[in-house]
């Protein structure tokens, strides 16, 4: 987060939210974004899914990052370990080489914070289960 | 995959409505987001072409209740229905924790099921994922038109059950949603079967739509208990 804090602050841009590929959004630093967050993350992982399946169309393995341009608002998507998207919006105050050149370093920080994270993950499949037990509950809800 | 977020006490889950062109799936869609409380729901999107086809997805999230202190939160989406959009439609099933098939009922479009069910194994097995060992209901929709097929019919086409290996689940197993019904059993020829839930409809008046959320999204939470 201090990273991207950092990546914020250097860059000019607005915010940055990261989204999992599955189109959940796991957090947003920066300003707080004023439209729904939940669609956004959504349509952000779909933009991404039908990307890749256009590269691979043209022979390319995937579209690492992608560039949507706006009149005043624009958004720079790039991918982090294959499992997370970093989506950086920003306006006239700041321009894409600026954005592209600052987030570099965030990015590769991010990938190696993933990369391992997801290691831990699949080392440790067996975490608490939080509704283990609660067939109960979970029949009352749906009677 | 379903998601746990212990900073903001929610349990996020992704349910996919598949099935035939026009078979009703957006109408699902719809009639929950017109009936749930604007406050338990998000927007709903539509990627559709002008003349109302879904071109990439619809997508509604809702809230279906809180358990154990955590929200659950269920995000639906349609997939294109025409053959040809195989490709988008396949991208929404990724991550899937949850299947509801809605089978047009109408006699003519039994072709049109079988192949969309077909498309939907294929995909699944694509991907790696056994659509046997997923919470996955069926729902016949249109079942106030004339030319519906009568539900035996469907069931034989569309339901007939995976076959159930594992010894200790062979035992007969009633459907709770029809008296007198079984959703594991042993059929004439010896082999034990499981057949998906399934639920009769009328999407446009919303006959059967909350039954079917319902049904597949404590499925979808049975498998996280």
């Amino acid at each position: 987060m201090r990273s991207l804090q950092q990546f914020l602050y250097d860059s000019n841009a607005r915010c940055a939210l990261l989204v999992d590929r599955s189109g959940q959004l796991v957090a947003t630093v920066g300003e707080q974004p004023r439209f729904d967050a939940t669609a956004f993350a959504t349509l952000t992982a779909a933009d991404f899914s039908a990307n890749d399946q256009l590269a691979r169309l043209i022979g390319e393995t995937e579209f690492n990052s992608l560039f949507h341009q706006g009149e005043q608002e624009s958004m720079y998507l790039v991918d982090i370990a294959r499992r997370v998207i970093l989506v950086i919006l920003f306006d006239n105050r700041t321009t894409l080489g600026l954005v592209r050149l600052k987030v570099k370093t965030t990015v590769e920080e991010l990938a190696r914070l993933f990369t391992a994270m997801f290691q831990r993950a699949r080392d440790t499949m067996h975490e608490p289960n939080i509704l283990a037990g609660a067939e109960d509950e979970i029949d009352r809800l749906f009677q | 995959m379903s998601m746990i977020n212990y900073a903001a006490r929610e349990i996020s889950c992704k349910i996919v409505y598949y099935g035939p062109g026009l078979g009703g799936k957006t109408t699902n869609l719809e009639h929950v987001y017109g009936r749930v409380q604007p406050n338990t729901r998000g927007k709903l999107i539509s990627l559709a072409t002008e003349t109302e086809r879904t071109l990439f997805f619809d997508f509604l999230p809702v809230d279906l209740g809180t358990i154990r202190g955590f929200k659950t939160r269920f995000h639906l989406y349609t997939v294109p229905g025409q053959v040809y959009y195989n490709a988008s439609r396949k991208l929404i099933l990724k991550s899937v924790d949850g299947i509801v098939f809605v089978a047009d009922s109408q006699v003519e479009r039994m072709e049109a099921n079988q192949e969309a069910m077909q498309n939907l194994y294929e995909n699944m097995l694509e991907y790696g994922y056994d659509l046997s060992a997923m919470p996955f209901v069926i729902q016949y929709n249109k079942r106030d038109l004339p030319n519906a097929a009568p539900l035996r019919e469907l069931q034989a086409a569309l339901n007939p059950g995976f076959e159930v290996f594992d010894s200790q689940k062979q035992r007969i197993a009633p459907d709770p949603y029809h008296a007198g019904e079984n959703l594991i059993e042993q059929i004439p020829t010896g082999e034990w079967v499981e057949r998906a839930p399934y639920f009769e409809a009328v999407a446009v008046t919303g006959d059967g739509v909350f039954d079917t959320l319902k049904a597949v999204s404590k499925l979808v939470l049975k498998t996280l208990a």
